[in-house]
């Protein structure tokens, strides 16, 4: 059962590559919870589904063009005027190893 | 009859005709809505739009779901993440509306990122059924029905992702309809899972919903996932169900967890459906038990994806903008995101992660092909499928927080469509234990008028009354 393979260590793991900051507390319930949703969901685990195809959308459409025709597009402020910090001509982050 | 008895299609009708003042229409509503004690609404208008009033929605105001952007106008999809976030432009569906007659009124509470079946994963607090209000409304469309409900808005739009229209529609004892996927565009919808969110109406009753529908569907260059749908919306008006084939599904009897009283309510309207020429036979959507897993491992996968925009940079809240990029991603997403939305964010990156892709991924993805086949079997034999749309009534506020698995299974009626993409309408089906419970059916993709006739024929024999929840 991969729902048993939900300990600490995956916890973290898994909220690292999701840039999300846990407390301890939160950690230890995602625990428990996780595993308990997972141990739900493995059914369908158990399911044969060796000649099934995935449906990963279910609206029949493929290439939808439209003629590539310069247009405007939202005014710079427009699109930056909700940053929590913006220069005059893009939005300002921390330095990597500030 | 005060205007706040009249449909929304109705009160649009006698402003057509000169019989009643817009103006005056929008004053009532707002005062209602400007006096909520319900939580249902996290941002009402001060002033009437100018808008023009002439257009087939005939002034009627309408409340929007807070995760549909509108211009200038608060839109936090109920997370504290957006905070102060007034976006540059409008979604398509509210720009449909407002151009054609219904000036926006209000913006509705919801569950975070439309996360949740009760409404309590809101930043902005919990909303109450106006039905009993130490009882939750649903979710995640919960502001929007329990306005409507409540006759705080003559009409309202929420969005569907695996039921978060139609099941706030059952707790509440309004109307609530999700279209085929693709009939209307979800520009400017806040996404939560992008292959399943769809857009649509929470009415007073079945003709308000085929109107409200009517002005929202299209085709939209910026959605290239929309498609409309292949004929114009029509006003419901069947009186009888003759030559019409229902199909129970057994499973819906074989499931644990649906109260007597939600049984019993169905099961009379499915008696009611055959004395009104119908006929009824059990069917078989083998698959459906499974929908639940299915979409428990698709939604949160899609959502993990579409969330990671909200990192501090470009909107909404930053914390920590003093110390190194890496931190402040970590802390303004653990300080944004509420406890559903980090759990999902966490099942659906473990489902994503190196070496579970398959497993988990993968699998959801074939079971959703297995579930599109059973009802595309099913429509061999039958034009409909009905079920209850929520296994129970409201429940009380704070009686399932504590045990996410327990919430889930209230979408277990509704989840099966959303994988398949096909429309469901939710109408009100009498009360159980004084409660409001729904009555849903189910179509084949692209059967809106069809869908909307049946339903209106089975809510006039249904002879629902939700005037006391308005009182």
């Amino acid at each position: 059962m991969l729902a048993l393979m939900i300990d600490r260590a995956r916890v973290d793991h898994v909220a690292r590559l999701a840039r999300l900051e846990l407390t301890d507390e939160e950690s230890e319930r995602m625990v428990r919870e996780l595993s308990s949703i997972l141990e739900h969901i493995e059914r369908i685990t158990n399911l044969d589904l060796a000649d099934v195809p995935p449906t990963s959308h279910v609206v029949d459409l493929t290439n939808v063009l439209r003629p590539d025709e310069p247009r405007p597009c939202l005014p710079r402020e427009a699109a930056l005027a909700q940053a929590p910090d913006a220069t005059e001509d893009g939005f300002r982050v921390p330095s990597p190893s500030a | 009859m005060t205007p706040l008895d009249l449909s929304a299609a109705a009160a649009a009708e006698r402003v057509r005709a000169g019989d009643l003042d817009a103006g005056e229409l929008w004053e009532l509503y707002r005062g209602r809505a400007a006096a909520d004690d319900l939580g249902a609404f996290v941002w009402v208008a001060e002033e009437r739009p100018g808008n023009p009033t002439d257009g087939p929605l005939g002034g009627v105001p309408v409340a929007v779901k807070d995760l549909f952007c509108t211009a200038g106008v608060p839109s936090q999809a109920g997370s504290k993440i957006l905070e102060g976030y007034r976006p540059p432009y409008t979604a398509t569906a509210v720009e449909r509306l407002t151009g054609a007659g219904a000036p926006l009124l209000a913006k509705t509470n919801q569950d975070e990122f439309a996360m949740g079946s009760s409404n309590e994963n809101s930043a902005f607090g919990p909303v109450r059924n106006p039905w009993d209000r130490e009882r939750v409304p649903g979710g995640s469309s919960g502001g929007s029905a329990a306005a409507v409900a409540a006759g705080l808005a003559p009409w309202a739009i929420g969005t569907d992702t695996g039921g978060s229209i139609r099941q706030p529609a059952s707790l509440c004892g309004i109307v609530g309809l999700k279209p085929t996927y693709g009939a209307i565009s979800r520009y400017g919808m806040i996404a939560f899972a992008s292959s399943l969110d769809q857009a649509g109406p929470l009415t007073r009753d079945v003709a308000d919903a085929a109107l409200l529908l009517s002005a929202m569907v299209g085709k939209d260059p910026c959605d290239s996932t929309s498609l409309g749908l292949p004929e114009p919306v029509t006003e419901p008006t069947a009186t009888d169900l003759r030559g019409v084939r229902l199909g129970v599904p057994e499973e819906v009897f074989e499931t644990e967890g649906v109260e007597s009283g939600v049984l019993a309510a169905f099961e009379a309207t499915v008696e009611l459906a055959r004395q009104l020429g119908a006929t009824v036979e059990r069917c078989h959507l083998p698959h459906a038990p499974h929908a639940l897993s299915a979409y428990y491992l698709i939604a949160p996968a899609e959502a993990s994806s579409n969330l990671a925009r909200y990192d501090g940079v470009r909107y909404g809240l930053r914390v920590n903008g003093d110390a190194d990029l890496l931190t402040m991603y970590l802390r303004t997403r653990g300080a944004g995101f509420g406890p559903e939305v980090k759990r999902r964010i966490m099942l659906g990156t473990y489902a994503l992660s190196s070496g579970y892709y398959d497993a988990y991924y993968g699998t959801a993805q074939k079971v959703r092909t297995l579930i599109s086949d059973d009802f595309r079997a099913a429509w061999e034999r039958f034009d409909f499928v009905v079920t209850p749309t929520s296994p129970t009534v409201a429940f009380p506020l704070g009686a399932k927080t504590a045990d996410p698995l327990a919430m889930y299974l209230n979408d277990y009626f509704t989840v099966p469509m959303s994988l398949a993409g096909i429309p469901a309408i939710s109408i009100p089906n009498g009360l159980s234990e004084r409660l409001p419970t729904g009555f849903q059916l189910a179509g084949p993709a692209f059967s809106e008028n069809r869908l909307l006739d049946a339903a209106h024929a089975l809510e006039r024999a249904i002879g629902f009354d939700g005037s006391a929840a308005r009182a």
